[in-house]
């Protein structure tokens, strides 16, 4: 029997381009060197759609579409970077900054961090928007883990990584609206936290934008879970 | 259960109807209960006893005036009396086959004139436990015809020439909704119905299932033959627990007459449904984020597509459909597609049910056909704003639809009309609001209603809600600028163009609305720190601000 290969030819930002039948247009578009910002796409993961940095515009179509979980179609004209859309990624730039304690200046991730990166390569260059400044308590119940939700920006980059790779599911999102938080129980206390030590051992870095579970602020942990996070 | 078998049960019930003189219907609905026409309903069974005349008392559900409860309707002379309460049962007893009782008639002609009820034609006329009664009012005929006499096709094409639409607010055609999950291959497929009404001032869907669950579970068990569908599924919130027990029994009832289960009335079709219980909140009427909350899973909403009518419930395809679309099915297959399309606008076909609520004169449950001037709803139906009032908007669509002033009161109630003006059908929610609202406030009402019910998944409208909320505050308070206001305005536009699903996509339409109808009230709270309504802090110290529906 003949297989017909599925295959598909679109334009991005102008630009011919080719894709398998599966892909998604965020993919298609680094394959082919157009940059899209993400924060909570991780190759690797099942996407979520929820940061909406990768908004883009579909041609025929009022919508905004999230490239990370956008398939591509024969014929599809995409553009991924526009005055409106370059807009609207600073305002969601700078929305997350006001929602959390983010204070470059003081911040272990300071010169390490996916979110300062993107404000920067985004223009963001100050915030006009009040910022919240809500008070969370950090975790350090872990001996080996501190968590910060007062840099968390809600990704679940950990919460997808701890359950789909690693397969042990220590976290997930607690609460809603403003007030979500990442949960597991009190880190010293959960075995499987505890357990999932080498879970976070296998972790990268790159998994955690702005690096709100660090053990940077503990002198004492090795060296793997300064850089690590989970 | 075949034709004959139904109509041995209608025979019966008509049998047993006929033997009472008179029939006392006392509402049992929830709004009714709230003024204990459970204890109204004890003393007149009591009454009727003793006076030895042959009258039947029973419960139904919502009779529609619901401001006037508890409310008794009198059968066969259609006498309904409002306020009724114990010390009046035996003098209502008293009055059958006599002068009515003067003083509790409501004398509304005015406010049942205008309306056409289909969804509701057994509100408030059968005891919402006894499917028998149901089934006395032509009920599941309309499902033994379609799986005696017809092909799944034949039915969904009678629902498409129906021309009936979504009655959950987004107006999508429901015949082309079930075309394509009947086409969508699986061997399993779902349908479910979406009872998880959230608005603020609605209570259509309540009333429907507390009233008639039988009509749904019929509408269900069709849609389910029509795209193929085995398991059923009715998602509801538990804020609603009369309307989750009279399901419950509904259920029951439908199981032991053969309606429900395996081989439905000696077809080889099967088909069965279970409750599932919303746990209060509101995104999980957005329907990726219901079918997540059935799964198991936190309750958010995902990226469409893939839609739910190819990729649902478990990864099956699966029907979604709102209480209200589903309840206006039987009657169209019963009556026949034309019967059905007759009514109605030209794009907005049957009727729709609404929630008046607010300052009106009469509060209740409202059935009109598509296509009435809201004028006519809220002037003729509602009897307008009480006191002396002048009104000032009604707002329509909960928190994702808008405010419609005075100068709009004469468009006809269609998806389209209502969405050209910047509100939407939505649910059937419908406020009424006098000069004593303040629009800003309003606004900030719904935000803040949006920003609680944000689930936090995606960030423009979990953050964006909450610094709008800020902003009509600031606004509210006489603390804002204009540059505030241009503030609101583009936060506005990007929560809604790149927010994840429905609730941040609509959530800055109250904003947009009143914008759009009220600047002035907003340029006044800004620029003279002035409130005409009164209610907001920038207006003076006596005032209090109140939320106008707190």
């Amino acid at each position: 029997m003949k297989t017909i290969a599925d295959v598909k030819t679109l334009v991005i930002d102008g630009i011919d381009v080719s894709a398998r039948g599966d892909q998604t247009v965020l993919e298609v578009a680094r394959e082919n060197n157009i940059s899209i910002p993400t924060l909570c796409h991780l190759d690797g993961l099942s996407d979520v759609g929820a940061c909406r940095l990768c908004v883009v515009e579909l041609k025929n179509s009022t919508k905004l579409l999230p490239a990370c979980v956008l398939k591509v179609e024969e014929g599809m004209e995409v553009t991924t970077n526009s005055e409106r859309l370059r807009h609207y990624r600073r305002t969601i730039l700078e929305l997350l900054f006001t929602e959390r304690n983010h204070v470059c200046s003081v911040c272990v991730a300071n010169g390490n961090c996916e979110l300062q990166a993107l404000a920067q390569s985004q223009g963001l260059t100050h915030v006009s928007l009040p910022y919240l400044n809500p008070k969370l308590k950090v975790d350090a119940s872990h001996e080996s883990f501190v968590l910060d939700p007062n840099r968390c920006i809600l990704c679940t980059r950990c919460v997808r990584v701890c359950a789909e790779i690693e397969g042990a599911h220590v976290w997930d999102i607690m609460g809603r609206g403003v007030d979500s938080m990442p949960i597991s129980t009190s880190l010293g206390e959960n075995p499987t936290a505890r357990g999932a030590g080498s879970a976070c051992r296998s972790a990268r870095p790159a998994l955690f934008p702005t690096k709100a579970t660090s053990g940077a602020t503990i002198p004492s942990i090795p060296k793997w879970s300064r850089i690590s996070t989970c | 259960m075949t034709s004959e078998e139904l109509l041995q049960i209608v025979e019966t019930a008509k049998t047993e109807t006929a033997s009472f003189d008179y029939q006392v219907n006392v509402c049992m609905g929830t709004g009714c209960l709230s003024q204990h026409s459970d204890k109204l309903k004890g003393a007149l069974t009591k009454a009727a006893a003793e006076s030895g005349k042959k009258c039947h008392v029973r419960q139904t559900g919502c009779m529609g005036l619901c401001a006037a409860g508890p409310l008794v309707l009198v059968e066969p002379a259609e006498l309904l009396y409002g306020n009724v309460c114990e010390a009046d049962a035996d003098e209502v007893v008293a009055s059958l086959g006599a002068k009515p009782v003067a003083r509790l008639e409501t004398h509304l002609e005015r406010y049942f004139q205008g309306q056409q009820h289909i969804v509701l034609e057994n509100s408030g006329h059968i005891d919402p436990e006894k499917i028998d009664e149901y089934i006395a009012r032509d009920g599941y005929q309309a499902l033994l015809k379609v799986l005696n006499e017809m092909a799944p096709l034949e039915v969904i094409e009678q629902i498409s020439a129906s021309g009936l639409r979504g009655r959950g607010g987004g107006g999508y055609p429901t015949g082309l909704k079930w075309g394509t999950v009947a086409k969508s291959f699986g061997a399993q497929k779902y349908v479910i119905c979406n009872a998880d009404e959230g608005d603020p001032g609605a209570f259509m869907d309540r009333s429907v299932l507390e009233s008639d669950p039988q009509r749904v579970i019929e509408g269900m068990a069709i849609a389910a033959f029509a795209v193929g569908a085995s398991k059923g599924y009715v998602y509801i919130r538990a804020e609603y627990p009369l309307a989750i027990s009279r399901l419950t029994i509904a259920l029951r009832e439908a199981r032991r007459r053969g309606f429900l289960g395996s081989n439905l009335c000696g077809t080889n079709f099967s088909f069965d449904i279970e409750i599932r219980l919303g746990a209060g909140a509101f995104v999980c009427g957005e329907e990726t984020a219901l079918i997540a909350s059935i799964e198991g899973l936190r309750g958010q909403p995902r990226p469409r597509p893939p839609y739910p009518a190819m990729s649902g419930l478990f990864s099956a395809p699966t029907l979604i459909n709102n209480v209200e679309t589903f309840a206006n099915v039987p009657p169209i297959l019963r009556k026949g597609a034309p019967w059905y399309a007759a009514i109605g606008t030209e794009k907005s076909k049957g009727t729709k049910v609404f929630a008046l609520t607010g300052k009106t004169t009469h509060t209740g449950l409202i059935e009109v056909p598509m296509g009435m001037s809201l004028r006519t709803i809220v002037f003729d139906i509602g009897g307008g704003v009480p006191d002396g009032g002048k009104f000032k908007a009604v707002q329509t669509g909960g928190p994702s639809g808008g405010c419609i002033p005075e100068e709009y009161l004469d468009l006809p109630v269609s998806y389209e009309a209502l969405i050209g003006v910047g509100s939407m059908m939505g649910s059937g929610g419908m406020i009424v609001m006098d000069d004593t609202s303040c629009m800003v406030n309003v606004a900030r009402f719904f935000m803040e209603f949006c920003m609680t019910e944000s689930c936090g998944k995606c960030v423009p409208c979990r953050v964006g809600t909450v610094q709008m909320f800020k902003l009509l505050s600031k606004i509210c308070d006489g603390n804002a600028t204009l540059e505030d206001l241009d503030l609101l305005v583009d936060l506005c536009d990007v929560v809604g163009k790149t927010s994840l699903c429905g609730l941040g996509m609509t959530a800055p339409n109250p904003v947009l609305s009143t914008l759009r109808y009220f600047k002035h009230e907003y340029m006044e709270h800004i620029e003279g720190k002035h409130c005409r309504a009164g209610v907001c802090a920038c207006n003076s110290k006596e005032h209090s601000a109140v939320g106008v529906m707190a």
